[in-house]
């Protein structure tokens, strides 16, 4: 086809002695789209922070379209035309969508310093019209949707003149509608030329898009090869050198029959409407919706953290009049939020400090002076980083902040387990974690319902919802409005109720179908693909 | 990126080997720093090493460090009080107009208290046994209570501590003015003012005994060991600094995060009272101004030490160190016989550099950290590769 664009010659990378890359070397043909695949401390953010010129490279090298590539910083690296499009990211919320497109170079009257604003207006709509979003260049960038933004700085990235745009974990949070535009607008991208390079843990995503795929595995690319040549189980054997033969865990519990938490009726305009469940002892609800459908919505009203207009919510029989999470957390329940860094947390402190901050009150020694039992708390720790596995070197002193992210999804996990709830909720409890701490994750879930823990598991994947639940309901704008049994469960009739509230809206509505136009992809949406295995 | 200059000042510590690393990174790098500017200038100047100064010395450090121990809470979670010098001002003339056993009508008798609690024998406790200890308590009372009023706007209102405590800064001082009518309350009880004139134990010299151990001395430690208690010991200190790392994730995992704001101004309110205690007894009066140019010695003090502007990050020992070496630059500069102004001048140039340290300690600090493995943990580096 075509030439190699950019070759990595057996770059290697080290910090204080561990080894974060090893003699890696792989080339990227122009005009193709290179899906780069890991475990979480693979080596691809060192890998691609090298390329961007923000690390340099202990050993090797790099050539861009054959020359000499050595960037001496990210500057360097966007001369040359290369682009980083990130997961968070990197816009100024509080400016319009212009002054971000140009905040590093206005154009301008002249040489003076007074800024052409009819220009930038112009040169604005053309680059959003580049990448076919529709929105007003004066638009302040806050008003915007995750699509939007992540849209927004594609355009930023291909008005600078890059042709090689790195895409890290794009889709996480999109909604289905948003991904599919993202999907379209790369293979465009492709078409004209640009090279692409992905990297994602949707495996479904990769597969579908890559044109070549790359496995790095311990800092050493473990397998490459085209697509043609990869499954989604291959893909996984390969990212963590065994075979998971089991993703989800066989259930080894049955549902009691103790309602442990009820809502009836609850509503809050515009959130969620007349919302009526219940959760029983040592069962695994899930709770599937697409973005925006009230799911995380109503976990944080149950919880205590929103508050609720009408209805009623009990736990443990009792009915709660105003919940507020401290209430809730004496009456046995836990909330594993969706964002770990903002809400659940503490980053800047230690594994050590995490674990304890909700079970602190239990280890008090003395209720007067309200000192810490320390030696009880530290055994309690010890247990708890044990059980889950935590991977750090010293929960006393490590800032969790330096784990990964699987590890500490694993510490927020367990500062509820700590207090040894009865009701557990769980917001995404598996995102941005690789597949080896999934299957971790999912081990806790079921060894949790095993002891008699209710869980309320939130996904916005299915796949793992049918993997792991007894019951599985279904929210769409708000309501709810589809409840499946363990055994009914039918992908097709779960995703028909999950977009039910928005196959009602007419032609805008028609979008939201997910059928896919790419090409070559067989399935309706890669990202509710079922590996058969795993069913 | 980060500049350019600190980069290669850290380069340069960590090429060094560990040896600078380990007393970059110390817990008690403050009080090296310390030791080697006594040093330094002891050459040049002995007399600062001589009993009378470091007498001095030391009777300069404990009000100052019970301010900075308070300031310390406020700024664990994440906030800052203003208005601790106005709390010292308007605690010191009300306790003094209690405690007073003369007041002078030509000073006082525009007061709008006179006839009423104030009369030519004084406040309503002049003269009494329990004066002095009925009259402090009632300071930290008043401290406390000041403490609390900011506290509750800050946490339940959610106003910006800066702009609540700037506001009760000027009240309380404006208040302290007025109830005075700008005048200090002197002809206090002998007791008290022993707290703040004071010493135990004396060490004769050629010209004359000087004390040893100023009584402030006792009330200082003990602030700071209840505070170091409070921060290491006990499940509020967790909360303290689970607070001021992130406000949100400490209240989803069940942290009373208002009653634990609450809970810091209040001590520091308490904090500004005592330190208000000492300060009015060393000078032997109530005044309507005192520490007005305190307050950036509190903060500076603070911050030199490695109290952390942004929350989460304090340590009753780190607020020591600063106010030790805080105090003993403040001294040394006047025994070099500078003005004012220069010795202001210095000072800032001082906190500058203590923030510009703790800029490179952390750099230091994160290029010893383990490998960074995650996602997550690159993401401030991916940022600046489209920046």
């Amino acid at each position: 086809m075509s030439e190699p664009v950019l070759q990595f010659e057996h770059i290697g990378k080290s910090f204080f002695g561990a080894v974060a890359l090893e003699d890696v070397s792989l080339s990227v043909r122009g005009g193709t789209v290179l899906g780069l695949i890991g475990e979480n401390g693979a080596g691809k953010s060192t890998l691609m922070n090298i390329l961007g010129g923000v690390l340099s490279a202990d050993a090797g090298g790099m050539r861009l379209a054959g020359r000499p590539y050595s960037p001496a910083g990210p500057a360097d690296a966007m001369r040359a035309g290369i682009a980083f499009i990130h997961q968070e990211l990197n816009l100024f919320p509080n400016l319009s969508i212009i002054d971000n497109l140009f905040i590093d170079g206005f154009p301008r009257w002249g040489r003076t310093p007074f800024i052409h604003r009819r220009q930038a207006a112009r040169r604005a709509a053309e680059a959003l019209a580049a990448v076919k979003l529709d929105v007003a260049p004066r638009t302040r960038v806050e008003r915007l949707t995750p699509g939007q933004k992540q849209l927004v700085e594609i355009a930023k990235a291909l008005h600078s003149g890059a042709r090689l745009i790195i895409f890290d974990e794009p889709t996480t949070s999109l909604t289905a509608r948003e991904t599919q535009r993202l999907f379209e607008l790369i293979e465009r991208l492709r078409r004209d030329g640009c090279t692409v390079l992905y990297i994602s843990h949707n495996l479904g995503d990769v597969l579908r898009l890559a044109d070549e795929i790359v496995v790095l595995r311990d800092g050493r690319v473990v397998q490459t090869g085209p697509r043609a040549q990869f499954t989604v189980e291959t893909m996984i054997a390969s990212m963590v050198g065994r075979q998971i033969d089991q993703l989800y865990p066989a259930r080894r519990s049955t549902p009691g029959d103790k309602v442990l938490l009820a809502a009836s009726g609850v509503t809050e305009p515009g959130i969620v409407r007349d919302i009526s469940f219940e959760l029983r002892e040592g069962e695994v609800l899930g709770l599937f919706g697409l973005m925006g459908s009230g799911r995380s919505e109503l976990a944080r009203i149950l919880f205590g953290l929103d508050p609720f207009h009408a209805g009623t919510i009990s736990l443990g029989g009792k009915v709660r009049r105003r919940p507020a999470p401290r209430a809730s957390i004496a009456g046995g329940m836990a909330f594993i939020t969706e964002d770990r860094r903002e809400e659940g947390l503490l980053m800047e402190a230690s594994v050590a400090d995490n674990l304890a901050l909700v079970a602190l009150p239990g280890y008090r020694r003395n209720r007067i002076l309200g000192t810490v039992d320390q030696p009880g708390l530290r055994r309690a720790l010890e247990g708890m980083c044990t059980a889950l596995r935590v991977k750090c070197v010293n929960p006393r002193s490590d800032a969790v902040k330096s784990l990964s992210g699987g590890n500490q999804q694993k510490t927020v996990i367990g500062k509820w387990l700590l207090s040894g709830p009865a009701v557990c909720i769980m917001d995404e409890p598996t995102r941005g974690i690789d597949v080896g701490a999934k299957h971790e994750v999912y081990s806790i879930i079921n060894d949790l319902a095993a002891r008699g823990t209710g869980l309320l598991c939130i996904s916005s994947e299915l796949e793992e919802l049918m993997g792991i639940c007894d019951r599985i309901l279904v929210m769409s704008k708000g309501r709810l409005c589809g409840r499946f049994q363990r055994g009914e469960f039918d992908q097709e009739r779960i995703l028909a109720a999950a977009f039910e509230g928005h196959l009602e809206r007419g032609p805008e509505g028609q979008e939201l179908e997910i059928r896919s136009t790419a090409p070559g992809a067989e399935v309706p949406n890669p990202k509710f693909q079922i590996p058969n295995k795993f069913k | 990126m980060q500049s350019t200059a600190t980069t290669t000042l850290s380069a340069r510590a960590h090429r060094r080997g560990p040896s600078v690393r380990r007393v970059l990174l110390s817990d008690s790098f403050v009080l090296y720093l310390t030791l080697a500017y006594f040093a330094v200038v002891w050459l040049f100047l002995p007399r600062i090493g001589s009993p009378r100064n470091l007498g001095n010395l030391s009777s300069n450090i404990w009000p100052l460090l019970t301010l900075v121990i308070g300031q310390m809470f406020v700024l664990l979670v994440g906030g800052i009080d203003l208005s601790q010098t106005a709390i010292m001002a308007v605690t010191s003339v009300s306790g003094a107009l209690l405690m007073s056993s003369r007041l002078d009508p030509e000073l006082f008798a525009k007061n709008p208290l006179w006839g009423v609690l104030l009369t030519e024998q004084g406040g309503p406790l002049g003269g009494s046994a329990l004066a002095v200890p009925v009259a402090i308590a009632l300071m930290l009372l008043l401290g406390v209570l000041i403490g609390l009023g900011n506290g509750l706007a800050v946490a339940k209102l959610r106003m910006p501590p800066f702009m609540v405590t700037l506001v009760s800064m000027f009240f309380f001082s404006g208040l302290a003015i007025f109830i005075t009518r700008s005048e200090n309350v002197s002809y206090l009880p002998g007791r008290f003012l022993a707290l703040g004139q004071d010493f135990l134990g004396h060490v004769p010299t050629a010209r004359g005994p000087v004390g040893l151990v100023p009584y402030s001395f006792f009330v200082g430690m003990a602030l700071a060991a209840g505070a170091w208690f409070v921060l290491a010991r006990t499940v509020l200190g967790r909360w303290f600094y689970a607070v001021g790392i992130n406000r949100r994730a400490a209240e989803v995992s069940g942290v009373p995060t208002q009653g634990v704001i609450l809970c810091a101004y209040a001590i520091s309110g308490f904090c500004a009272a005592l330190g208000s205690v000492l300060y009015s007894a060393r000078l032997g009066a109530g005044r309507p101004t005192l520490g007005e140019n305190v307050l950036l010695d509190i903060i500076g003090a603070a911050v030199i030490g490695g109290i952390s502007l942004f929350g989460g990050k304090a340590k009753v020992r780190w607020a020591f160190y600063g106010v030790l070496f805080f105090v003993l630059l403040d001294s040394s500069l006047y025994m070099m016989n500078f003005k004012f102004y220069t010795v202001n001048i210095v000072k800032g140039s001082v906190i500058l550099l203590a923030a510009l340290l703790d800029v490179l300690r952390s750099r230091v600090r994160a290029e010893g950290a383990p490998v960074p493995r995650t996602r997550t943990e690159a993401a401030p580096e991916h940022r600046a590769v489209t920046a």
